[in-house]
């Protein structure tokens, strides 16, 4: 069910794009109820403070190591992949299992605009304006059987279009996990766009998850296979260094990465001379989250 | 003549004979070729003779410069959306390039002949200069304040280790100078021998602080040990029987 999580942002704090706006209009009906209730919103920190990053920035710096190691390696080299057609595996302990086509699917969900923090476990920050739909929607259009306790999903693996796969950097092909209540949480998106337009294939074309009170790496990008499990699915970064990086990895100040504190972290966009700001505990989103992890000790389930 | 290629056996004789049968056909070959007169001892002569002419401020000019254009692309946005984690890694890895650059000069030296010794504190004190601005750069525009860098230093051992190799480099950078050259002797080029240890250090710092096994600082670390082990490779004996025309 869609809208069951309101921006706390007004609409004008995004920049406006004229591509953006004509699509606005197309989806004026998801999109209006979202404005509105935002003006009324404000639960977070000052709403000035959210500004979203600029296109340029979001699609100019990313992590997605199948493309290169180097921040501007995806964008430059991302442009190799195929996105059409492109299907979804949902297997597993669902009722529908199948390969679900990216059409279809768009045709069922609802898109609506999610402007959300996003911060990377290397220590920086952006805010990026999403249009996606809820992964709870997807997934009970699948049909999530009781048994279920976690969701698997598993990149794109195409070493004829993936540069980066040659070396060894993880172990291919990427793959992340969830417990199924953060799964079903309202926050959890599949991105498809950014500012309006389809999402670029250097930030996870043609869908992408995007859980904002986790680190970067947890959104996996580019999802062909989504496997609903009744155990704990392995996870990529945790597979190369269990002791950096946990199965949670809810971002969390009080927490150190081994090799670097988690306790700041540097906005980008700012410039050379910006400075940093405090981490916020699950990223700022502690009023919808905390909840999932009560009587649970988040240094040891980092 | 056997061709000069490593391994050093020759003819699959492993040990001591294999080894002096290698060192035997390099001597032929520097014989044949590098001799007075020889096509490659030409053109090593005539780079010699060249690199004599250039100052050696230019050789700081040219390593000085981009670092200021490093600098002026940061501040006016042509650094991409992290201006700060670029201008930081450029200047680190320039840094250790030019550590490498300078372990190169005397193994040119020996097994070629090709003088760049006029260079060598040019380059020394380049490499300590971009590690001083790496450092700069890492402390105030990037953790900026610097309690959290004491904190850094002592709790994380990529970052331990590269302070260590900018403390074993100070005393070098203050020695690099004819006064010091002369007053410390022989001493001198032992205490420069502490570049070695630093070289390694900035090697695993930078293997130690990407995410994930990557190429690229492998890369470094396989030059840096490659260039170390040749200070172990014994050179030919020179004088009158192995090399008659020097």
């Amino acid at each position: 069910m869609a809208h069951r999580w309101i921006n706390t942002l007004k609409e004008s704090d995004v920049t406006p794009e004229a591509a953006f706006l004509n699509r606005r209009q197309l989806m004026a009906g998801a999109v209006a109820g979202v404005g509105l209730a935002g003006i009324s919103g404000g639960r977070v920190r000052a709403e000035g403070e959210l500004q979203p990053n600029s296109y340029e920035d979001i699609t100019s710096y990313n992590n997605y190591y199948e493309f290169g190691t180097g921040k501007g390696d995806p964008a430059r080299n991302a442009g190799t992949l195929t996105t059409k057609p492109w299907t979804v595996k949902i297997d597993g302990l669902v009722d529908k299992p199948g390969d679900y086509n990216f059409e279809d699917i768009m045709k069922a969900m609802t898109i609506e605009e999610r402007i959300y923090r996003f911060r990377c476990v290397e220590a920086w920050s952006m805010v990026v304006p999403w249009d996606g739909f809820e992964l709870a929607d997807l997934l009970e259009m699948a049909g999530v059987q009781s048994a279920a306790k976690y969701v698997a999903f598993e990149t794109v693996l195409r070493p004829d279009e993936m540069p980066g796969v040659r070396f060894p950097v993880l172990d291919w092909p990427y793959v992340e996990g969830l417990r199924l209540d953060e799964a079903m949480h309202p926050l959890t998106i599949m991105a498809t766009g950014i500012y309006g337009k389809d999402i670029p294939n250097q930030n996870g074309a043609p869908l992408r998850l995007v859980v904002p009170w986790k680190y970067g790496f947890k959104s996996i990008k580019s999802i062909v296979r989504i496997t609903l499990t009744d155990s704990e699915p392995p996870t990529s970064w945790n597979k190369a260094n269990a002791r950096e990086y946990g199965f949670y990895s809810n971002v969390n100040p009080e927490v150190s990465h081994p090799r670097w504190s988690q306790a700041t972290e540097r906005p980008l966009g700012g410039g050379l001379f910006a400075g940093r700001q405090d981490t916020l505990m699950f990223n700022g989103y502690g009023d919808e989250v905390a909840s999932l992890y009560e009587g649970m000790d988040l240094a040891k389930n980092f | 003549m056997k061709a000069w290629i490593w391994p050093r056996t020759s003819d699959g004789k492993p040990g001591r004979q294999g080894r002096r049968d290698f060192r035997k056909s390099r001597s032929e070959f520097f014989e044949k070729f590098a001799t007075p007169g020889g096509p490659v001892k030409v053109i090593i002569d005539g780079i010699n003779s060249f690199a004599r002419r250039i100052p050696t401020w230019v050789v700081y000019s040219a390593y000085l410069i981009p670092a200021v254009w490093l600098f002026y692309q940061g501040v006016y946005g042509g650094l991409g959306p992290d201006p700060v984690k670029a201008l930081e890694h450029e200047l680190g890895k320039t840094a250790l390039q030019l550590l490498i650059i300078g372990l190169c000069i005397t193994p040119l030296r020996r097994f070629t002949g090709l003088n760049l010794i006029r260079f060598r504190r040019a380059i020394g004190l380049l490499a300590f200069t971009y590690v001083v601005l790496h450092l700069l750069v890492w402390a105030f525009l990037d953790v900026q304040s610097l309690s959290r860098v004491a904190q850094d230093i002592i709790k994380r051992p990529y970052i331990t280790i590269g302070i260590a190799a900018f403390v074993l480099l100070l005393p070098l950078a203050a020695t690099s100078n004819n006064w010091s050259v002369r007053k410390l002797g022989p001493a001198w080029r032992k205490l420069h021998k502490l570049t070695y240890l630093a070289v390694i250090l900035g090697g695993i710092h930078y293997i130690w602080l990407v995410k994930g096994i990557q190429i690229e600082p492998l890369v470094y670390m396989a030059v840096i040990l490659g260039l170390l082990s040749l200070r172990l490779v014994k050179t030919p004996k020179r004088g009158p029987a192995a090399r008659p025309n020097r």
